[in-house]
């Protein structure tokens, strides 16, 4: 009954913002993509941004990242040492003054390692994200939009990703390069991940392709380049970004999965995955060496799925 | 002629994050057995939140009755607790919506779907209920209904889950139909024969009728007087035949000449300049006034109680009233 | 029906063999078994040969898994480096990891679909801000730290169960680690729940129930339930698979020798056969999931039909 949801949604959305209502984004973007000169979706982008910015999760999630960023990038500044720089005679001691996390079993300073931990994390998910991201949007977008046998080998390539569960193609790719260092860990999680994002884009771009106004810009004589990057892929590239946004806190948590099980990263590059194998060993003498980048990582977590739900529920609001 | 259903000076509002949307402000109508009533209004009228309301199916929160009354034979159902009116609905009024795909459970069949009235109302045994499923089915005239009682809505044609949607307020023989825009989702062939069903139920079972359009072509066949709604007010009620002749309210007027009709060929349609103001901010006076051809200062000013339309000696019209300073000049087209 | 599942089973064997075939190359070609067989040791040029010989793998690696796809069928998983039968590692590491998993969905089953229905129901009010925190924060914790903390506070701090799982891995001693397994996936649940009644409970039919004048218990039960869990049956079907995979930390914290734990032994002591034996048969159980949750979607929404 269309009647009761528009008054909802007059009531919901309040006075004379026409271009507020769903449904007429559409139909500015088809005005926009027709015209060909405005950005097509503005105004999906810019109520999706009125919306983030009065989310109290968004925000709180984007400081907590932002806060994460600069001690990746500046641990220094935050740290009271050299996280190497480690005494075995402070061995598992509790919190003291200068230390306020304590030592681990290394005699290392547990505060100094959680926050150069902070780095690998943050490099291995954005990196990976953005890679994952990027391939998949390429293969699974032109996939969508030409079809025909690429499309059906992609779709079985896709198939054959999923059949492995990351965490066990991560587990047999990893312990055969021993490397250690962030690359292929980053390497696998693109390799593992960009079927996710593959799939998504392929569908987003059929629906894309479909609309009228993409239609229209083909029979005005477009050609192919422009058509794919000015009109299907500003309108298929929302649910690519909540995909993306979503997995990099799945990847945080991947990482570190991987760097408990000794697979993943390796000292000397620090990594709270790593941090809290180590610790696990000792855990009834020093719990708080288990704790700390535990919580440091899980907040971590915490932060990139809060931003990606907000960012979801922004671009998405269906899905809620 | 008493009334079977009495709905006075109803008001309804929603109460949402960004105000309070009046989405009924005081809706006055009244029905009697074996009488149509037509409610007749754009979307956002307030026309099918009044029907909800007289339900008792209101989404609560956010919508919320305010104010009013809704005397369903002599009694008021507003003051009835949940329970009591619980078992008026289905019982002694029942509803028709307008999409009949997505107003069926999916996965439920539609056997199931209309033996649940007996099974929960009447207690009837899962053999019974089905025996009078099929039964119903065949009183609205869906072909080899015995074998399609334990088929699923989605295997059913627009028109035939319509059918079942009104076999399905049938059931226990309700007193009052409201049916909510019941053809808007069909073709325009189906359209009529379910709406000729619908007034043959009316006649057969001597039940009242409220039916909720848009569509004034629809109206004029079936039903026997009209309420014009706008903004969650009533704009007009008149005998059908008379608001048709001669409407008493510049926004019927407005409704009517934007009908395309036969016999004006040639001339160009006129659309009601403007869209229906937001529910969070309904102008002073009358709600109409920004949109009105006929506006003046007063209308901005005074919001105009629904006038008795009386003819030229002073007699009232029988049924007839409008919500409109200037109805005299309305009502004979005068400028 | 029929012939979709043999279409679909037909469907699977090019996915099956490109997911083993994946693994199967990371481990043989990646990596290099035989060195690994000796550890820190230098092998024996000569030594190394004759086994390389005895297991195929001096011949090309396409024939090499033709030839291991050859004998898993005819039921050889082949040796693991100690000389002992994948085979008999299997049959003691499945039935352990496969009441793990099914008390892990058990638990999601009943905890989280209850908390989802129950949180999509009051939308908006304490209840629901609650729950929807609460798996907000599950879902940020990685299931190995859980398991840390979980082990360290219950099993040793206070003492309430034995903190590592003795090794017939009976029910009563396998429930904290289900609880650890089925948190991340329990929270998902929950939410897919929440948003799926949510939904729901604003659709027309809903609505329809309601102008009938059924009770609002019978509404919730039989009309809004049957219809938001279609796809949280699903999502538990899928999951199961997951779960299997999700073993490997589950297992390897609380020292259950099930398939998680071999693996991993496998992994970390680059012992091929098991490695490749686990994945393979991890994959036919995933596939099969798969396959068992779309026709189970046939059954509970009559509208989906399989041509």
């Amino acid at each position: 009954m269309p009647e009761r949801y528009e008054e909802k949604q007059r009531a919901d959305i309040g006075t004379q913002e026409a271009e507020a209502l769903p449904g007429s984004d559409v139909l500015q973007a088809e005005a926009g993509g027709l015209a060909g000169t405005d950005q097509p979706a503005r105004s999906l982008w810019s109520d999706a941004w009125q919306d983030l910015r009065r989310n109290p999760v968004f925000v709180i999630a984007g400081l907590l990242i932002l806060f994460l960023i600069f001690i990746s990038l500046w641990p220094s500044v935050v740290a009271t040492g050299s996280p190497y720089n480690c005494d075995i005679a402070n061995r598992n001691l509790g919190a003291e003054s200068g230390h306020p996390f304590g030592f681990d079993s290394q005699g290392c300073d547990v505060y100094n390692r959680t926050v150069y931990g902070a780095r690998a994390s943050l490099t291995v998910c954005t990196l990976a994200t953005l890679g994952a991201a990027v391939l998949g949007t390429v293969l699974g977008g032109l996939a969508g939009y030409f079809g025909g046998w690429g499309d059906a080998v992609l779709s079985r390539i896709t198939e054959v990703f999923f059949g492995i569960p990351i965490l066990l193609g991560g587990l047999v790719f990893l312990s055969v390069i021993k490397s250690g260092s962030v690359w292929p860990v980053i390497g696998l999680i693109v390799l593992l991940g960009w079927p996710q994002v593959a799939r998504i884009a392929r569908g987003s771009v059929i629906t894309a392709k479909q609309n009228d106004y993409v239609q229209a810009a083909r029979t005005l004589g477009a050609s192919t380049g422009r058509i794919m990057l000015r009109h299907v892929l500003p309108n298929a590239i929302a649910p690519i970004i909540v995909v993306a946004t979503i997995a990099l806190g799945t990847y945080v948590a991947l990482e570190a999965t991987l760097s408990f099980l000794g697979v993943g990263l390796k000292p000397p590059t620090i990594s709270w995955g790593s941090e809290i194998s180590t610790a696990s060993q000792q855990i009834r003498n020093a719990p708080h060496a288990l704790l700390w980048p535990a919580g440091a990582l899980s907040l971590t977590v915490l932060a990139f799925i809060m931003l990606g739900d907000a960012v979801r529920d922004a671009l998405d609001p269906k899905l809620r | 002629m008493t009334a079977l259903l009495d709905v006075r000076d109803l008001q309804v509002e929603f109460r949402t994050r960004e105000g309070v949307a009046k989405a009924v402000n005081g809706v006055s109508y009244d029905v009697a057995a074996g009488e149509t009533l037509a409610v007749l209004g754009e979307s956002g009228s307030g026309k099918s939140v009044t029907a909800q309301a007289v339900m008792g199916i209101l989404d609560s929160p956010p919508g919320f009755v305010t104010g009013g009354e809704v005397v369903f034979q002599g009694e008021d159902l507003l003051k009835l607790g949940r329970e009591a009116r619980r078992k008026v609905r289905g019982e002694r009024m029942a509803m028709i919506f307008q999409d009949a795909l997505s107003s069926l459970n999916p996965v439920l069949t539609v056997g199931f779907q209309l033996g649940e009235m007996f099974r929960v109302h009447r207690g009837a045994s899962r053999a019974e209920a089905k025996a009078r499923s099929i039964e119903l089915m065949e009183r609205v005239r869906i072909p080899a209904a015995r074998e399609r009682v334990n088929d699923y809505p989605h295997q059913f044609s627009g028109g035939m889950r319509q059918r079942i949607m009104i076999a399905m307020a049938l059931a226990l023989g309700p007193e009052l139909i409201i049916a909510d825009e019941p053809t808007t989702a069909l073709d325009v062939t189906v359209q009529a024969q379910v709406m000729d069903l619908l007034a043959e139920l009316r006649e057969e079972t001597g039940m009242g009728l409220i039916l909720i359009t848009h569509d004034l072509g629809v109206v004029a066949d079936v039903a026997d007087k009209i309420a014009v709604m706008y903004a969650g007010r009533i704009m007009e009620t008149a005998p059908v035949h008379d608001l048709y002749k001669a409407p008493a309210h510049p926004y019927t007027r407005g409704l009517l000449d934007s009908i395309p009709r036969l016999d004006q060929k040639g001339q160009e349609l006129s659309a009601i300049r403007g869209t229906p103001p937001s529910l969070l901010a309904i102008p002073p006076g009358c709600p109409f006034n920004p949109r009105c051809p006929r506006a003046q200062d007063v209308c901005r000013t005074d919001r105009p109680p629904l006038y008795e339309v009386t003819d030229d000696a002073g007699r009232p019209l029988a049924g007839r009233g409008s919500a409109c300073h200037f109805w005299k000049d309305q009502l004979h087209d005068r400028p | 029906m029929g012939r979709y599942v043999i279409r679909r089973l037909l469907q699977m064997i090019p996915v099956f063999i490109g997911t083993t075939f994946l693994i199967f190359f990371m481990v043989y070609a990646l990596g290099d078994p035989v060195t690994a067989m000796f550890g820190d040791r230098a092998p024996d040029p000569a030594t190394a040969a004759q086994i390389r010989r005895d297991l195929n793998l001096d011949k090309p690696l396409w024939q090499q898994y033709v030839l291991y796809m050859g004998n898993i069928f005819t039921g050889d998983f082949g040796r693991a480096f100690n000389g002992q039968p994948v085979l008999d590692l299997m049959r003691s590491a499945w039935p352990i990891t496969v009441r793990l998993a099914l008390l892990a969905v058990l638990f999601e089953m009943i905890i989280g679909v209850t908390l989802g229905v129950v949180s999509g129901l009051k939308r908006g009010r304490a209840v629901d801000t609650g729950v929807l925190f609460a798996t907000l924060v599950v879902i940020s914790i990685p299931t190995f730290v859980t398991g840390y903390v979980l082990q360290y506070l219950l099993g040793v701090k206070w003492g309430w169960v034995t903190p590592a799982v003795s090794s017939g891995a009976p029910w009563d001693e396998l429930i904290l680690p289900a609880v650890v397994l089925a948190l991340v996936s329990l929270a998902y649940t929950t939410r897919l729940t929440r948003t799926s009644v949510a939904e729901n409970a604003r659709a027309d039919y809903v609505r329809t129930a309601v102008a009938k004048g059924l009770p609002r218990r019978r509404i919730t039960v039989r009309h809004l339930l049957r219809n938001s869990l279609i796809p949280v049956v699903t999502f538990l079907g899928i999951d199961i698979g997951n779960l299997m995979g999700g073993a490997i930390v589950t297992e390897r914290i609380f020292n259950i020798q099930g398939v998680g734990y071999q693996l991993w032994q496998g992994v970390l002591r680059q012992n091929a056969p098991t490695v490749v034996g686990f994945v393979t048969v991890l994959v036919i159980v995933y596939l099969l999931a798969n396959l068992v949750v779309d026709m189970l979607y046939a059954v509970l929404d009559p509208r989906i039909r399989y041509a």
